[in-house]
């Protein structure tokens, strides 16, 4: 449970991104790592080259044959696979090299693992879309929740695929510790994901008829999750995410959003059509969430590491404090609004009663 | 669901000296109204983890739903004694009346007639949360799936579960087997008792079965529907809308004594236990609503 000795090599993926780059950059400043390798198949852009100061970046798709040889040589003792695609990127390749990066990259990464005769932990950043999404779901899900049925969402298809993997891998090698985080999606200042963009727009599309039950991590709680799976060990599968619940509604009050209701059928239809011919980036694992809504229990989270994260509506008032931009409906409007037809309600109602004084006197 | 006061302007937080009645009952009423309509707006309340609204519950669907419970069934309750000021109990009632109108007035009856002003959570069936505007108006009333995992998880946060173990077989019976209790189904409420070691409390509805008295059943046009039934009543679908209003029948609700079990949380995955239990459950409820039929002379009395 508590802190281990000193850790040699770290390798951590998908450094190009926000999660990675930031996990890299903890870790390097770690007095208890000896020397942190960061691998994507795409160069890490401006912005995140400042936070990988310490961290070696190489750049290498996790299908690339020198995987192997890269685990070996360099002797790694934990991998923290946190390259997990939950979006398709814009351009060529779309939904296809999504799962190709997620699923294949993954296998291969668990065959490089298996190589490495040194490797001491793994740590996979999962989702909570692998519980899938059904109306036969019981509204809070422990770790111990089978999916239902399989999702129609690419994500969440990819999630699953991921973990089974990583069991098979576990089955083979069963002494380094892994470690799951099933991660809510994540909020916060300054992170941008897929859905954060969505809640930035003033008018956002919603599920007529449906307001699901909505849960968000605080990234750095997230990356202080990672960071401690990483070096303290702490074996299993956890759920990460913020106590307490935000209805999608309540939620969009409190980013001064406006709901654009529109009928389930219609954003089916949109999430079908591709981003790389002219779609949205509304995907059917956003539809599912919007229909569905989805709650976990982190009782074991908050047990084996002994920390609680920002609830829910505490990490996503940190994310509407820095997109004040596209508000509508701002509280203060709002209050102000309210005060001004209070005052207007009053005198009337004293004209009338003025009124009524003088016809009766 | 603690964040929710505080901000509020409030009856008398309320400082302006401007002009007009200021502090009488109407004040009141406007103030209050205008802080629930800013609190809605700006998202400034909590929900649970099962999408129970307690602020949208308490401004909006208790007042609505206590017009139709005072003066359109005007329901009597008796037995609330029965009821635990707080921590768990499993409230078990019949289900009729082809709209399950009579889970809303249940809650309806554990709120204002019980002085600890507890909220029902009721457990619904998977029809409830296919359907888009019912499941997001039943999540906010405090409503959830009838599954054993969400009973036992709200049984162990010491709430009050109410469920209707007839399920469809009793909403969607017909109106000439009314007040004849259905079959319990599997029983998998009095495994959820059994597991929590909560106490069952036998509830009898008499008056449900009379608002939309079902006299027979389009069965083709509901397999088509999507819906278990498609019932004729004597006005719908006669007279197109007119015919969803609910014939006004008078409502007897009574609470009868908890029933005791004491063979522990293992018991809940023996067969003849949960059988035997179930079925002591069910001859209650049914004696519980003879002896309320008595008392009610006829179905649209006073």
């Amino acid at each position: 449970m508590s802190a281990e000795g000193a850790l040699g090599v770290v390798l951590v993926t998908g450094v190009a991104h926000y999660l990675g780059a930031h996990l890299a950059g903890v870790l390097a400043g770690d007095r208890r790592v000896g020397r942190v390798l960061g691998i994507d198949s795409l160069a890490p852009p401006e912005d995140l080259r400042a936070v990988l100061g310490g961290v070696e970046v190489r750049r290498l798709d996790l299908r690339d044959p020198a995987m192997t040889s890269l685990m070996v040589d360099e002797e790694v003792e934990v991998v923290a696979h946190v390259g997990v695609a939950t979006t398709p990127e814009p351009g060529p390749g779309g939904r296809q090299a999504m799962k190709e990066h997620n699923v294949i990259g993954t296998m291969k990464l668990l065959a490089a693992c298996q190589q490495a005769p040194g490797l001491r932990g793994l740590v996979v950043r999962s989702s909570t879309a692998a519980y899938g999404a059904s109306f036969r779901d019981p509204a809070v899900f422990t770790e111990d929740t089978e999916p239902l049925e399989l999702p129609r969402g690419g994500f969440a298809r990819d999630v699953l695929d991921i973990e089974g993997y990583v069991r098979g891998f576990h089955r083979r090698r069963p002494e380094p510790r892994i470690t799951v985080l099933r991660f809510a999606p994540f909020v916060g200042s300054y992170t941008e994901t897929s859905l954060t963009r969505y809640f930035a727009q003033p008018v956002v599309p919603t599920v007529l008829g449906r307001d699901p039950r909505l849960q968000f991590v605080h990234i750095k709680d997230g990356l202080d999750v990672l960071h401690r799976s990483v070096v303290e060990s702490h074996p299993g599968t956890f759920n990460v995410a913020g106590r307490g619940v935000l209805s999608l509604s309540q939620a969009l009050r409190r980013a001064g959003r406006i709901a654009a209701p529109v009928a389930e059928q219609g954003l089916d239809l949109a999430a079908a059509v591709p981003q790389s011919v002219g779609g949205s980036e509304f995907t059917r694992d956003r539809l599912d969430l919007l229909v569905h809504g989805r709650v976990v229990d982190t009782r074991r989270l908050i047990q084996e590491f002994g920390l609680t994260p920002r609830s829910t509506a505490v990490a996503f008032d940190d994310f509407v404090r820095h997109h004040r931009r596209g508000a509508l409906l701002r509280p203060d409007k709002v209050r102000a609004a309210e005060k001004l037809l209070l005052e207007r309600v009053r005198r009337a109602r004293s004209l009338i009663q003025d009124w009524g004084r003088i016809l009766d006197g | 669901m603690a964040d929710t006061g505080g901000r509020g302007l409030g009856p008398d937080a309320e400082p302006s000296a401007g002009p007009g009645p200021v502090g009488d009952e109407w004040d009141r009423r406007i103030v209050a109204g205008l802080a629930f309509l800013r609190e809605r707006l700006t998202g400034d309340y909590a929900v649970d983890e099962f999408g129970f609204d307690q602020h949208l519950t308490d401004g909006l669907l208790l007042p609505t739903l206590r017009q139709l419970y005072r003066t359109w069934f005007r329901v009597e309750v008796t037995g609330t004694e029965h009821l635990p000021d707080d921590g768990a109990a499993l409230v078990v009632a019949n289900h009729s009346g082809t709209v399950a109108m009579d889970a809303l007035m249940l809650g309806v009856a554990v709120h204002d007639e019980h002085p600890a002003r507890r909220y029902l959570r009721v457990l619904g069936a998977d029809l409830v949360f296919r359907t888009p505007g019912l499941s997001e108006l039943m999540r906010k009333w405090g409503a959830t799936l009838a599954c054993n995992t969400d009973a036992e998880r709200l049984l162990r946060a010491g709430e009050l579960v109410g469920v209707f173990p007839e399920g469809f077989k009793g909403v969607g019976k017909s109106y000439f087997e009314r007040y004849q209790l259905q079959r319990f189904g599997r029983g998998g409420f009095v495994a959820a008792a059994l597991r929590t070691g909560t106490p069952i409390i036998p509830v009898s509805i008499v008056g449900a079965e009379e608002i939309y008295p079902k006299l027979g059943d389009i069965w083709p046009l509901a397999r088509l529907l999507g819906t278990p039934y498609f019932p004729i009543t004597p006005t719908f679908p006669w007279l197109g809308p007119l015919g969803l209003v609910p014939l006004p029948s008078k409502w007897l609700i009574e609470f009868g004594k908890p029933i005791e079990h004491c063979e522990g949380a293992e018991a809940a995955d023996d067969p003849m236990v949960v059988f035997n239990l179930a079925d002591q459950v069910r001859e209650t409820i049914q004696q519980m609503l003879h002896t309320l039929l008595e008392r009610r002379p006829n179905a649209f009395s006073d």
